[in-house]
């Protein structure tokens, strides 16, 4: 399974990547591949507010519907389009492909989530 | 995934990269590659499913002919020996045991094809009728040392055809022929499936199936034959609108309201169920299963409440998918009949929105088979 240096990682199997005071936020390797084909993307609303991990929306695979928990409190900036038409994205790159871009709301939060060292080791857990 | 069963074929499904899940107290491939590239296999060429997980029941003896027309709401009269039917076994109430495939052999001698998940208490049922009845048949559970290996797409017979020395195009669908060799093993071999396209449904001994899946895969390399599992297995019969126990037909969902009608003979002498099916057609049914299309965002999956202009909860979803093979999200759904109309609009709770739908054909595509 692919893991990016410089992200943080949640249990849940969401990444976030802090970029001075905007984030974005997707899913790792490991989650896309669980998951299988990606159909559809439940995406918030632009200015919707969350706590660190609340449900933010949902993840289709052909099967079943997962929810997506979002890493760290903050606002909705707005959702990656491009899922819209082609949520097949996150299976082709999940890193690469952000579901949201986000506004943290206390950087705090990120001290509860772990590095990719630590989601590593956590992978090799729950394998 | 400790106390479940296993198929003789568990071990070829991990070699092959299967994905195991729980069901119906097996532990199953849910898929290999993914539920896509399996169902556009299937769709397209050829795939290949182990179901040895299903039940098999023999009926033989001097009334089993009229045992089963008693258990089951079809007629076996309406079809010839080496004919398959599509059946249903109620409750008094109408509520469905289980929903099956009768194979007859003979007047008096017949296979029964069960659910898995429904095996024992299925098995408990149709004692309790026979006792009750008290019909002269024998039942006989050979679920434990039978497998099953569906091949399963416009290729099938081709690649089937290579393996058998009978004439595969004179078998039509829901035909069957007993001890036919098949890449070298004895088999009941059937024109059937659950796909919505052509195919065959082999039945042999747990001891030989590994070499027959391993044949038809490796034979069928040049077919670009892929190995599928439940998930395609699933996602392909709900297009083709073919119900699934539990879902479109349960205890609480009678044959008729599920839209199955041609399969109860409400004109046949008896059988059980017969009065609570005559009260349901008379009466006009409560409730339909119907099928939807999303107008508004979102995949709507099963349980998901369904309701009405006004906000009233009137059913809820038992099959949903963003289809592969149509692109396009739908599902069935159970609802009151009053809204059973085509182009009535329906609202279907997803997380937390109530999202617009359509109610639309069931005929979602043509289906393939072989007349």
């Amino acid at each position: 399974m692919k893991i990016v240096q410089g992200l943080f990682y949640t249990k849940s199997h969401e990444w976030i990547r802090v970029e001075d005071e905007e984030a974005f936020v997707g899913l790792t390797d490991y989650a896309q591949h669980e998951l299988g084909d990606i159909v559809f993307v439940d995406m918030p609303e632009p200015g919707e507010t969350f706590e660190a991990g609340d449900a933010f929306g949902a993840i289709e695979s052909v099967k079943a519907a997962s929810d997506i928990y979002i890493p760290v409190g903050g606002e909705i900036l707005e959702g990656n389009s491009a899922l819209e038409d082609s949520p097949e994205l996150i299976n082709e790159d999940p890193y690469e492909n952000w579901i949201i871009k986000m506004k943290i709301g206390d950087e705090k939060d990120l001290d509860a989530l772990m590095n990719a060292s630590k989601y590593e080791a956590y992978l090799e857990e729950v394998e | 995934m400790e106390n479940l069963k296993r198929t003789p074929l568990y071990e070829a499904h991990l070699a092959a990269g299967g994905k195991m899940v729980e069901f119906g107290g097996w532990e199953m491939p849910i898929q290999y590659k993914g539920i896509k590239e399996e169902h556009d296999a299937v769709r397209n060429h050829v795939g290949i499913f182990d179901v040895s997980h299903m039940g098999e029941v023999e009926v033989k003896g001097q009334e089993a002919g009229k045992f089963v027309n008693y258990l089951i709401t079809n007629d076996t009269n309406r079809i010839k020996d080496g004919d398959i039917q599509y059946a249903v076994m109620c409750y008094e109430t109408g509520g469905v045991v289980d929903d099956l495939l009768v194979y007859k052999k003979g007047e008096n001698d017949f296979l029964l094809i069960i659910n898995a998940s429904n095996v024992s208490k299925d098995l408990e049922w149709m004692d309790k009728v026979l006792s009750d009845s008290g019909f002269d048949a024998q039942l006989k559970n050979i679920s434990n040392e039978t497998a099953e290996v569906a091949l399963q797409g416009p290729l099938a017979e081709k690649l089937l055809q290579e393996h058998v020395a009978v004439d595969l195009s004179k078998m039509t669908f829901f035909q069957f022929k007993e001890k036919v060799e098949v890449a070298g093993v004895e088999c009941l071999i059937s024109r059937s499936g659950y796909t919505g396209e052509d195919g065959f449904e082999i039945y042999t001994n747990n001891v030989k199936v590994e070499k027959l899946w391993t044949n038809l895969l490796e034979s069928g390399t040049k077919y670009n034959i892929q190995p599928c599992g439940l998930g395609a297995r699933d996602t392909l019969r709900f297009e083709a609108n073919l119900p699934l126990y539990g879902h479109e037909m349960s205890e609480h969902i009678s044959p008729l309201e599920a839209g199955y009608a041609f399969c109860v003979r409400l004109d046949k002498e008896n059988f059980i169920g017969k009065e609570a099916l005559v009260a349901q057609k008379t009466k006009g049914l409560e409730k339909k299963v119907v099928g939807f299309e999303m107008t508004g965002k979102g995949i709507a999956r099963a349980e998901y409440p369904v309701f009405d202009a006004s906000g009233h909860e009137v059913g809820h979803v038992t099959t949903g998918y963003k289809s592969p093979t149509l692109e396009k999200s739908i599902g069935l759904a159970i609802v009151e009949n009053h809204l059973s109309e085509i182009g009535q609009e329906i609202w279907i709770q997803i997380r937390k929105n109530r999202i617009s739908a359509n109610v639309i054909s069931r005929k979602f595509l043509d289906k393939n088979y072989k007349h």
